[in-house]
C-alpha cells in the first residue's frame, strides 16, 4: 500500500479509531472511584461489595453481552472462586494476590470443562447446562460441610495484609482499595479484548453465527476462549469478595446470586462495558437505602424490575442515559433526532 | 480448462426425500457459471453442501485438487471458497465497515488474538474500507447495517464474501429482492469481479444468468438435467419444459 | 429395591404432570417459560388452602387446583407472554424469571415460608405391604393411576381429535399451520392454559410428596426442563418415558447413595445432554 492510498481511507481508519478511545465521562467514572474513598469514608465496605459485584457483572457480559451466551449459572465460577481463596486462607496460605489468580485458574479450569457443554445444543441446552452446574455445584458444596462449613459458611478465613504493606481494616479501606485497583485492571484487560480483532469476532458471533461460519471462523474455538475468559474472572470477583469480607458462604454459589449478577447486567445495560459496574451500584445503593423492607418485598420488587426491564428500558440504564443524551444533544443542535441502534 | 471446484456423485438424502441425487459438477477457473432450475431443485442445499454447512451421504468434494470432503466450513473458506447466502446474512448492529473489517481480519487470521487493537491494524481497515468504496458502500460505511436499504444490504452481503479474496466464490441469489433501480449496480459488481475468481451463480434472474454466465448447469429435482452454453440451454427443449411447465402451475 | 422403583415410577408420573405443559409450550411457542413451576406451586397453594381453611375434601381440590392456574396461564398468556414469543430469548428469560421472583415472594407473603402440610383423605393414606422389600403405597398408587390415565387421555387427545392433529401441525410447523387456517393465537392460549392448569394439578398432587414451600418453582425448574430436554416435544411419550426415567434415577439416587443426593440428577442431565442434545425422543426442541 502506498502513502497516499492509506491517506484515502483515513478519515475511516480515525474514525473507527475513535469508537476505541476514552471518552472523557469514562475517565470522569474512574476518577470519582477515586474520590469516593476520601468523600465517603464510612460507606466503603458498601462500595466494595459494588465493585465485586460489578467485576463479577463484568464477567458475564463478556459472554452475555458481547458473544451472546445466555448463562443461568454464572455464580457456579463466582462461588468456586469464592470457596477457592477461603479454602486456601482457612488453611493457612492468607496472601491475597495469589489467592486471587489461583481461584481465577480454577474457575478457568471449570469454565473450560464446561463450555463443550454450553456450546452443544440449542438455547434451551445451553440454558439449562448453566443453569444444572450452577446446582450440581451447589449440592456438592452442601454436601461437603467437612470442607466449606455447609450453610453456616468458611470461619477462620484471615488473609494477610496486601504485598505485606496494607492489612484489611474494619473500615474496609483496604478492602476497597484492593477492589477497585483489581476491577480497574480487569477492567482494562477486558477493554483491550473488546477492542481487538477478536472482540470483532465475539460481536459478529452474537449478531450472525451462521455468517461468522461463512466467513470461516472456528466459531466454537472462539466462543470457549470467550466462556473459559468469563469463567476465570467470575471467579476472581469471587475470590475478591472473599477475601475483602473475611467470610463465603452457599450463597455465592446459589442461583439467585445468578439470576442477581443477570439482573445487574441487564439492569446497567448489556454489552456496554460499564453497564455491568453501573448496574451494581444501582442494584446495591438500592438494596441499602431499602434494607429495612422485608425480603418478600424486596424479592416481590425485583421480579417486577426485570419484567420492566423487559418491556421499558431493554438497554437498561446505559441506554437511557444515551437516549437521553441523544435527545439533549439533538435539541441543543436543533436537528433530527438520530435513529436508535 | 481445469477444474477448480467440482462434486462427483455427491447425494444427500433427508430421510426418504432426495435432495442430491448423483450430482457431478465442475466449475472451471475463472468461470461464469450458472446454476438454475426450478423452486425446490436442490441449487441452495448444494451449496450448502459444496461449503461444509451440510454433510453428504455419499459422493466427494473436491477444491482445486484436494479433496474436502470431510472438512468443516472454515477450513473450506481458508481454502478460499465464499459464498453469499439466499437471505442476507449480516450483522445487523455493526456498520458496514465493521462488518468488511471483521470479513478481511479474518482472512488474515488475526480473529483470534485478543491483545492487539483492532484500529491499529490500519491495513485492514483500509483494505475493507477499499472494497466497500468499490461495491460504492463508502458513504454509508458508518451506518448500522439494519438501516441500510434492501440493495445495499445484498451489496455487503457480496463485500463480505469479496473481503475473504476466495478462490471460488458462490453466490446465492444475489439479485433475490432487489429492486429494478438498484439492480444496474448489482450487474456491475458482477460484471467487474476479477476474472482469476470462479464464480458459481444461483439465480431465476433469466436476465442477469444470460447476461452473466458462459456456462450453465440446470437443476432439477436434485439432479443434472443437462448443462451446456447459454445458446445450447436457451435452445434445449426438455428445459422449456421445466420452466414452461413450471409457468403453467404458477 | 421394589419399592424405589415403584416410589420412582410415581414419582415420575407426577414429573411428567408437572412438565408436559412446559414441553408443549416450548414445542409450538418456541417460548422457554421458565416460571412454569409457579403454576404447579399455585395450584398447590390453591388445594392447601380449600383443604386446611375451608376443609374441602382433597379430590373435589384437584378439579379446582387444575382450573385456577389454568385461567391465570390464559389471562398472562393473552396479555403479556404472547408479545415476547417472538423476542429474543433473553428478553423471555428475563420476563419469566421476574414472574418466577414475583409468584414466590407472594406465595412466602401469604402463606409464609414452611412447607405446607395437609391431611389427606384416609382412604389414601397408608400402604399395602406385598411382599419382602415391596411395599406400596396407597397415595403413590393413586398417583400412579391417576397420572396414567390422564397421560392416556392427552394421548388420545392429541392423536385422535382434531384439536391434536391441530396442535400436532402448529408444533411442527407453525407458520403453515397458519397458513392451513388453524387459528394460532387461540391454540397457543388454550394449550398455554392446559399447560398451566396441569402444572397446577401437579402441584397440588405433591404437596404430599414434594414439598410445597416458595421456592418451588426454582428447586424444580432444573427438573422440569429436563424432562422438557430429554423428552423432547410434540408428544406424549416423550416427556412421560423422560420423566419416569429421572424420576426413578432421583429417588434411587437418594435412597441409595445420599450423600450425594440430587447431585445424581444433575450428573444425569448432564451426561444425557452430552450424549444426545437432541434428546431422547423429540425433535430439537428449540431451533
Amino acid at each position: 500500500m502506498t502513502m497516499d492510498h492509506k491517506l484515502r481511507y483515513a478519515p475511516e481508519v480515525d474514525r473507527l479509531k475513535a469508537t476505541a478511545s476514552w471518552r472523557l465521562s469514562e475517565v470522569g467514572f474512574w476518577l470519582l472511584t477515586i474520590a469516593a474513598y476520601f468523600l465517603l469514608p464510612r460507606q466503603l465496605v458498601l462500595l466494595s461489595r459494588v465493585a465485586v459485584m460489578g467485576l463479577f457483572a463484568l464477567s458475564l457480559d463478556l459472554i452475555l453481552g458481547y458473544a451472546g451466551i445466555i448463562s443461568l449459572g454464572h455464580a457456579a465460577f463466582f462461588g468456586l472462586g469464592g470457596y477457592a481463596a477461603g479454602i486456601l486462607a482457612q488453611h493457612g496460605w492468607g496472601e491475597p494476590l495469589s489467592g486471587l489468580v489461583v481461584a481465577g485458574m480454577i474457575a478457568a479450569l471449570l469454565g473450560f470443562a464446561t463450555s463443550f457443554l454450553v456450546l452443544r445444543g440449542s438455547d434451551l441446552t445451553r440454558l439449562m447446562v448453566t443453569l444444572g452446574i450452577c446446582l450440581m455445584l451447589f449440592e456438592v458444596a452442601n454436601k461437603l460441610r467437612s470442607l466449606t462449613g455447609g450453610t453456616d459458611g468458611l470461619q477462620g478465613v484471615s488473609l494477610w495484609p496486601i504485598l505485606g504493606i496494607w492489612s484489611f481494616d474494619l473500615y474496609g479501606r483496604t478492602a476497597y482499595g484492593y477492589s477497585i485497583i483489581v476491577l480497574f485492571l480487569i477492567f482494562l484487560l477486558v477493554r483491550r479484548v473488546i477492542h481487538s480483532p477478536y472482540g470483532l469476532a465475539l460481536r459478529g458471533i452474537k449478531e450472525n453465527q451462521r455468517r461468522m461460519h461463512a466467513l470461516g471462523t472456528p466459531v466454537a474455538r472462539r466462543l470457549v476462549v470467550a466462556y473459559t475468559m468469563a469463567a476465570g474472572l467470575a471467579g476472581v470477583a469471587g475470590a475478591l469478595l472473599t477475601q475483602t469480607t473475611q467470610f463465603v458462604s452457599l450463597d455465592v454459589l446459589s442461583f439467585e446470586k445468578s439470576a442477581e449478577v443477570l439482573l445487574i447486567v441487564v439492569l446497567g445495560g448489556s454489552g456496554t462495558l460499564y453497564g455491568g459496574l453501573i448496574g451494581s451500584l444501582a442494584l446495591i445503593v438500592a438494596q441499602y437505602l431499602l434494607s429495612g423492607i422485608s425480603p418478600e418485598y424486596w424479592q416481590f420488587w425485583i421480579g417486577i424490575a426485570f419484567i420492566a426491564l423487559v418491556f421499558l428500558a431493554r438497554g437498561g440504564l446505559m441506554g437511557l442515559a444515551r437516549g437521553a443524551l441523544a435527545l439533549l444533544h439533538a435539541r441543543w443542535h436543533g436537528s433530527e433526532i438520530p435513529s436508535g441502534g | 480448462m481445469d477444474a477448480v471446484l467440482e462434486t462427483r456423485n455427491l447425494r444427500k438424502h433427508f430421510g426418504a426425500l432426495a435432495v442430491a441425487n448423483d450430482v457431478s459438477l465442475t466449475v472451471d477457473r475463472g468461470a461464469r457459471h450458472a446454476l438454475i432450475g426450478p423452486n425446490g431443485a436442490g441449487k441452495t442445499t448444494l451449496v450448502n453442501l459444496l461449503t461444509g454447512a451440510l454433510a453428504p451421504n455419499a459422493g466427494r468434494v473436491i477444491l482445486e485438487g484436494v479433496d474436502i470432503t470431510g472438512e468443516p466450513q472454515h477450513r473450506r473458506v481458508a481454502r478460499g471458497l465464499a459464498r453469499t447466502f439466499q437471505v442476507n446474512q449480516l450483522f445487523p448492529g455493526m456498520t458496514p465497515l465493521e462488518s468488511v473489517a471483521l470479513s478481511v481480519a479474518q482472512r488474515r487470521g488475526t480473529t483470534g488474538r485478543w491483545w492487539p487493537r483492532l484500529a491499529r491494524d490500519g491495513e485492514a481497515i483500509d483494505e475493507a474500507a477499499e472494497l466497500l468504496d468499490r461495491l460504492r458502500l463508502l458513504d454509508c460505511a458508518h451506518e448500522p447495517t439494519k438501516t441500510l436499504p434492501y440493495g445495499r444490504q445484498r451489496m455487503l452481503e457480496i463485500a463480505l464474501a469479496l473481503a475473504l479474496q476466495p478462490r471460488v466464490l458462490l453466490l446465492d441469489e444475489p439479485a433475490a429482492g432487489v429492486p429494478e433501480d438498484e439492480s444496474v449496480e448489482l450487474y456491475a459488481t458482477l460484471a467487474e469481479l476479477p476474472e482469476t475468481v470462479a464464480v458459481l451463480l444461483i439465480e431465476h434472474d433469466m436476465d442477469l444468468v444470460f447476461r452473466f454466465a458462459r456456462h450453465i448447469t440446470v437443476l432439477v429435482a436434485g439432479s443434472v438435467l443437462v448443462e451446456g452454453s447459454p445458446e445450447e440451454i436457451s435452445a434445449d427443449v426438455r428445459v422449456r419444459e421445466v420452466y414452461l411447465g413450471e409457468a403453467d402451475h404458477g | 429395591m421394589l419399592t424405589v422403583l415403584f416410589d420412582g415410577i410415581a414419582s415420575g408420573g407426577l414429573l411428567f404432570l408437572l412438565a408436559l405443559g412446559l414441553s408443549i409450550t416450548l414445542g409450538i411457542m418456541n417460548f422457554v417459560n421458565l416460571a412454569h413451576g409457579a403454576f404447579a406451586m399455585l395450584g398447590g397453594y390453591v388445594a392447601v388452602v380449600l383443604l386446611n381453611r375451608w376443609g374441602v375434601p382433597f379430590l373435589y381440590c384437584l378439579p379446582v387446583a387444575f382450573v385456577v392456574p389454568a385461567l391465570a396461564g390464559l389471562v398472562l398468556e393473552r396479555t403479556i407472554y404472547a408479545r415476547l414469543y417472538n423476542a429474543n430469548p433473553l428478553d423471555q428469560v428475563l420476563f419469566t424469571i421476574g414472574i418466577v421472583f414475583a409468584s414466590m415472594a407472594t406465595a412466602s407473603y401469604f402463606m409464609g415460608s414452611q412447607h405446607q402440610i395437609i391431611q389427606l383423605p384416609p382412604f389414601l393414606q397408608g400402604q399395602y405391604h406385598v411382599m419382602a422389600g415391596f411395599d406400596v403405597g396407597i397415595y403413590r398408587l393413586f398417583l400412579l393411576g391417576f397420572c396414567g390415565l390422564i397421560a392416556l387421555f392427552l394421548h388420545l387427545v392429541l392423536m385422535r381429535t382434531r384439536f391434536g392433529s391441530r396442535l400436532r401441525a402448529a408444533v411442527d410447523n407453525g407458520r403453515i399451520a397458519q397458513g392451513l387456517g388453524i387459528n394460532v393465537n387461540r391454540l397457543f392460549a388454550i394449550t398455554f392454559a392446559m399447560g398451566s392448569g396441569l402444572a397446577g394439578l401437579g402441584g397440588a398432587l405433591g404437596i404430599e410428596i414434594l414439598n410445597l414451600d416458595p421456592v418451588f418453582p426454582v428447586k424444580f425448574l432444573v427438573y422440569f426442563l429436563i424432562v422438557v430436554a430429554v423428552g423432547g416435544t410434540g408428544t406424549v411419550g416423550g416427556p412421560l418415558a423422560a420423566a419416569l426415567i429421572l424420576g426413578i434415577f432421583d429417588v434411587a439416587g437418594k435412597y441409595y447413595v445420599s450423600q450425594i443426593g440430587a447431585f445424581v440428577i444433575y450428573a444425569v442431565m448432564v451426561i444425557m445432554l452430552i450424549w444426545r442434545p437432541q434428546g431422547l425422543f423429540g425433535r430439537r426442541a428449540v431451533d
